[in-house]
């Protein structure tokens, strides 16, 4: 019975990061169809610039976290600014290739300037405090993950249910042309988009470097992230963080009790499963258009 | 009178499709101006053109709104200015709720205040909406949609409202409502360039009319001559005014001009 709560800790620990990197890749994909491979790489493109400036210029914590999620804003809009933008007449695949292009651009770049090997991350809290709830244990930083995680989630709910900005990010991904008639700029909302998203997805860089910090650190949680927004639904929020914490037990309960090896295949065979059965995912709300 | 918008001899290409051959019309301010035509005469493209919707056109000829040229602006800059448009078929929001609806109307504006007021008085416009007010608007009928996309519009306090048929797809009583609600709106002091379809209708609620065919103006007048003029009567509102003079020649009115 510990084994199964403490696999279920797990799960939900492990959950907090697939859910940060499933909201990333929503974000993008509620505004403009286009699901961003790049995420992951973004993501860890920001967590190497925090690891070099503090460890290479000396910042406090805050500070590097602080640019970091600044470098994290504009790593977004410019990508989004310089490269997809230019595309000339896209459609929905040619974006998502150029998003794959842009995935190993990025991680080119990072294996290049800090080299393939694994870097020590010089994080606050070390990953092997932990506490004990009722004979499970926990560490500190997966504590730390979720509460940032859940605080990250209940800010983007606020964001997108009552801010206006949130809403006319809304508008623009149901109706481009009529949001461009209410005057919203719909390009300056995609930029900003992929500039929210970026950061989302660099939390869950900055919370992953702690524990591996090497140039494919992202690439799990990046692709069970996408695991975890089918599972939920690409079109909501809500639903892209329950499938995440979803897919994190199940992922731990099948390692426990099934197959430790065949443990991450799991998520894989998930997404086949719900595009198969629900392709909208678990928990979509969608409106079927009327004729 | 002044002019509130002037359009002067444009001409607006969809790829290789050449859809409007120099079209010339002003607005005064005040008044409710109806641009008639069939299908496929350019009706929508004019509003389309001038609301900067349309990529790179106008090809040729200007566009002004209170004397500054708008024409190869872009469309969120034209709708600071004071513009706005009811798109042909809705285009609401689905998946925002009504109330969410009428606020993006207003996303242009800062004064809260100012913005509660109109919201209230839309609603007064339209009650329907009040009682749906938290719905999502996908959920509603197309006469609610159209009230919401008028409402909606009117949100940002327009100087000018360009209406692209609003009647389209609607019952009679509804057109009537809706038409109602048009002279209401002119009342409060906001001109109206209105695209229709249902001549009759458009006529009858107008002081200005244009018809449109080819790409072409090829009248325009008061609204109260156009409906009598004898053309109009058959070509638009289909009456028929053949004399039958038993045996001998009939001749018909001459079916299009150019």
């Amino acid at each position: 019975m510990l084994d199964f709560f403490q696999m279920i800790l797990s799960g939900i620990a492990v959950g907090s990061s697939y859910a940060l990197m499933a909201l990333a890749m929503v974000i993008i994909y509620k505004t403009s169809e286009v699901v961003n491979f790049a995420q992951g790489e973004m993501a860890l493109a920001s967590s190497y610039f925090t690891f070099m400036l503090l460890t290479s210029y000396g910042f406090s914590f805050i500070a590097a976290f602080i640019s970091a999620y600044l470098f994290a804003l504009l790593l977004g809009a410019v990508l989004e600014f310089a490269i997809l933008r230019r595309a000339k007449e896209p459609n929905l695949l040619g974006l998502i290739i150029i998003t794959i292009g842009m995935e190993f651009m990025l991680l080119g770049f990072v294996s290049w300037k800090f080299g393939a090997d694994q870097q020590i991350f010089p994080f606050p809290i070390s990953p092997y405090d932990s506490i004990s709830i009722g004979g499970a244990f926990f560490s500190m930083l997966e504590l730390i993950s979720l509460v940032i995680a859940i605080f990250i989630m209940v800010l983007l709910f606020f964001f997108f249910r009552y801010s206006k900005l949130g809403m006319a990010m809304k508008a623009t991904q149901q109706n481009p042309v009529a949001a461009r008639i209410m005057g919203i700029r719909t390009k300056r909302i995609m930029m900003l988009t992929w500039g929210i998203s970026s950061m989302v997805g660099c939390t869950a860089g900055l919370l992953i470097s702690p524990m591996l910090m090497e140039p494919f650190m992202m690439w799990d949680s990046m692709l069970k992230g996408f695991s975890s927004a089918v599972l939920g639904g690409m079109t909501s929020l809500p639903g892209a963080v329950a499938g995440a914490y979803i897919l994190g037990i199940i992922e731990n309960l099948f390692g426990g009790y099934v197959s430790i090896e065949f443990k991450s295949v799991v998520a894989f065979a998930i997404i086949v499963l719900i595009l198969c059965v629900k392709p909208s995912g678990l928990f979509a709300r969608h409106y079927v258009k009327k004729l | 009178m002044t002019t509130l918008l002037e359009i002067k001899n444009i001409e607006t290409y969809y790829d290789l499709i050449y859809a409007i051959r120099g079209a010339s019309l002003s607005v005064e301010a005040g008044t409710i101006t109806t641009i008639l035509g069939n299908n496929g005469a350019g009706k929508s493209t004019i509003l389309k053109t001038l609301m900067g919707l349309i990529e790179d056109q106008p090809d040729k000829g200007t566009i002004e709104f209170m004397g500054k040229r708008i024409d190869g602006k872009d469309t969120e800059d034209i709708v600071r200015m004071g513009i706005s448009y009811v798109p042909e078929g809705r285009e609401v929001f689905e998946e925002l709720t009504v109330r969410e609806n009428l606020s993006m109307g207003a996303y242009t504006r800062k004064d809260q205040k100012g913005v509660k007021n109109d919201m209230k008085q839309v609603l007064a416009y339209f009650p329907i909406l009040a009682d749906r007010i938290n719905q999502w608007a996908g959920t509603l009928s197309g006469g609610e949609q159209q009230m919401l996309a008028i409402g909606r519009a009117l949100m940002s306090r327009p100087r000018l409202l360009c209406l692209d048929e609003p009647s389209l797809g609607l019952s009679p009583i509804l057109v009537k409502e809706i038409f109602k609600i048009i002279r209401t709106i002119k009342e409060t002091g906001v001109t109206i360039l209105l695209v229709e379809q249902n001549a009759r209708m458009a006529l009858a609620n107008s002081d200005f009319g244009l018809i449109l065919e080819n790409g072409r103006f090829v009248m325009k007048g008061k609204s109260s001559d156009l409906l009598k003029d004898k053309d109009v009567q058959e070509f638009y509102l289909g009456q028929r005014s053949e004399e039958s003079a038993k045996g001998y020649q009939r001749w018909k009115r001459k079916k299009v001009w150019r």
